[in-house]
């Protein structure tokens, strides 16, 4: 350091010679603000550590064979290194990795483009426009966040399996629909904020568009300018981040989402809902093989981890790239009132 | 326009606002009356009927669903309490983390956008469904996957556990075990903790780097130290969100579907087709988690209006 300053700058004083005219106080910051970044070190390791561990070590998992699992002295890193499992897990009988990937993919896509939809113009609505009962409205917004969705899934899904709207449909064609296993319901449910988490987003949205200045809508107003040509025209450019957000929440939450899908999505083959029943087809698939022995916990932990990285593997790469999507329009519309 | 042409009254602006407003909201009414007020009336409903599951017939029973739940079943009373104190503990915790988080992130130094991503991982994996899978699913023994990991190591390698050979010399030295206990429940606890605080995180940051720099300068030139002006400036001006994320944490704890609670409820309706039954508990457990919210919110209200 001392070698450095007087290169540079002969008439520089070393570090021990400006400590000594400051009376002993650069020592004492240049200490200070050594163990801080220290402890902030150590602290934020640690808590990134515990937060990536448990995937590094499911990583670790899916690529073991499946006599490192019982060899006692494997514990970390796989000793043979294997494939086997991924292959195993992709095929029909576990996961159908391909098609339910694929399934997947466009059930999130279309539910978060009809959330982001439908959420978009009721925050506009709530944020721009003052009617009667906007109070009134507002608070079932709050409520429908705070509502556990286990709450109404038994009557939903009793709903469904005899669908009719106020008694049209069997009017029209004699009988209810029954709707359980097809994507309807749950299409109708996202285009009508009633999705995952949809309050949330509602919320999130309106405080976004009471953050913009109401300046640009009024001088659309003033050009002749309607009120849905100006949504569309002004203000939906200017939402580009938080529906950006929304979207991105929408997707990765209903991707990973157990509930609704195990209600209204039986029908259909998904990653989410493949997953935890791994361990019965585990034990189908060795009784067609002709052995009765139920397949052993850890083997059935390891095709779960198996499955659990083939699903995030997706969301990671959504991560890397659209990284900044999540988060910037969070901390612009700031989520406060 | 073709009102005012056949000499009607025209619609005042306020009146044509009010229809194109409910116009935008319309998605979400329909929504509510259809998918939300309905089921709930239904459900609330069922909860005072005895259901029978092959025909879905229902018989009112009155209360007696509430009384089976809270009195005859051997479980959901306790796995109520113990879910309720975990939650007040948790949230607590949880504020705290992500303040003190936050606090660090908001510091310039070297990686932070990756610690600040790696913060962010578990929300992008809604990690609390998809790593609490394997314990929760296959019945093996509710820990999570990393304790579990780490003290398999421990134990395979021939050592004993830390925490517990811990927790088993501070009760041994007799100090007040009851308040260790809170603790040591954080300690095992802390990685649900971490995994549920990024939207809390990211809500403290942004607070954070809303304030104005000038306020610091001003502080630093009247001769305020960093620890002064991180309790006099940082702290007030970020408290209001200390309610928005308090009210986060306590939902995201309540509406979780790993929560105990939930599980039971499910496997009332879904394995014993008690379907009365399943309605009364998540009514008796809605309740709760609305007066936990309420209770929260007065606190920390008070406790702002207190601060400032």
């Amino acid at each position: 350091m001392s070698n450095e300053a007087t290169r540079r700058e002969p008439k520089r004083q070393t570090f021990w010679e400006r400590n000594r005219k400051s009376h002993g106080m650069l020592l004492k910051r240049t200490a200070g603000q050594g163990a801080v970044s220290v402890i902030r070190g150590l602290l934020l390791f640690g808590l990134c550590f515990m937060i990536i561990q448990p995937l590094l070590m499911k990583l670790s998992i899916s690529l073991m064979t499946e006599g490192d699992l019982y060899d006692t002295t494997v514990t970390l890193l796989p000793r043979h290194l294997t494939w086997a499992n991924y292959e195993l897990a992709a095929s029909p009988t576990i996961l159908n990795y391909w098609k339910s990937l694929f399934n997947t993919f466009w059930i999130s896509l279309s539910t978060a483009i009809l959330q982001v939809a439908a959420c978009t113009l009721t925050g506009y609505g709530f944020a721009r426009f003052d009617f009667p009962l906007k109070k009134f409205w507002f608070a079932c917004v709050i409520l429908v966040i705070i509502i556990p969705p286990q709450t109404i899934s038994t009557s939903l899904y009793m709903y469904f399996s005899s669908f009719d709207i106020f008694g049209v449909i069997r009017a029209v064609s004699g009988r209810t629909l029954n709707l359980r296993n097809s994507f309807t319901p749950y299409a109708l449910m996202c285009a009508t904020c009633m999705g995952l988490k949809d309050g949330l987003y509602i919320f999130m949205i309106r405080q976004y568009f009471k953050g913009i200045p109401v300046s640009l809508e009024e001088a659309a107003y003033v050009d002749g300018c309607g009120a849905f040509h100006t949504f569309w025209k002004v203000m939906l450019p200017d939402a580009v981040p938080i529906m950006t957000s929304c979207f991105l929440f929408a997707f990765v939450w209903q991707w990973t989402d157990r509930f609704y899908t195990n209600n209204f999505l039986r029908g259909f083959s998904t990653l989410s809902g493949n997953l935890p029943g791994i361990q019965q087809r585990l034990n189908q698939l060795k009784s067609t093989t002709g052995q009765s022995l139920q397949v052993s916990i850890t083997r059935v932990q390891q095709m779960i981890s198996t499955g659990v990285i083939m699903t995030i593997v997706p969301l990671l790469i959504l991560y890397v790239f659209a990284q900044r999507g999540f988060v910037e329009s969070l901390s612009t519309s700031g989520l406060k009132d | 326009m073709s009102m005012t042409q056949h000499g009607k009254k025209p619609m005042t602006i306020r009146t044509r606002r009010a229809i194109t407003g409910y116009l935008f909201i319309l998605p979400f009414i329909l929504g509510f009356l259809v998918f939300m007020v309905r089921p709930l009336l239904n459900s609330f409903y069922m909860s005072f009927c005895d259901v029978n599951p092959n025909g879905l017939t229902m018989e009112w029973s009155g209360m007696a669903n509430y009384k089976y739940a809270l009195f005859a079943d051997p479980e959901y009373n306790r796995l109520l309490t113990e879910e309720i104190s975990r939650m007040v503990i948790n949230t607590l915790a949880t504020l705290v983390l992500s303040f003190v988080v936050a606090v660090i992130l908001n510091g310039k130094f070297k990686g932070r956008t990756l610690a600040r991503a790696i913060f962010f991982l578990p929300v992008i994996f809604s990690a609390g469904v998809l790593l609490g899978l394997d314990s929760n699913m296959l019945g093996i023994e509710a820990q999570n996957t990393l304790m579990s990991g780490i003290s398999d190591a421990v134990n395979e390698s021939g050592g004993v556990n830390l925490t517990e050979s811990l927790q088993a010399m501070l009760r041994a030295s007799g100090i007040g075990t009851r308040a260790f206990q809170v603790v040591f429940d954080i300690i095992d606890s802390v990685y649900d903790i971490v995994i549920a605080s990024g939207i809390q995180i990211i809500v403290f940051l942004s607070g954070m780097q809303n304030i104005p720099a000038s306020l610091y300068e001003a502080a630093h030139v009247e001769g305020c130290s960093g620890w002064e002006s991180f309790w006099k400036i940082t702290f007030p001006m970020v408290s209001p969100l200390l309610l928005v994320n308090a009210i986060y944490t306590i939902i995201d704890f309540f509406t979780k579907s790993n929560n105990r609670v939930m599980e039971k409820i499910s496997e009332i309706m879904y394995a014993n087709y008690k379907f009365g039954v399943a309605s009364a508990m998540s009514w008796i457990y809605f309740g709760v988690s609305i007066l936990m919210i309420g209770a929260a919110s007065l606190i920390i209200t008070l406790g702002v209006k207190n601060v400032e």
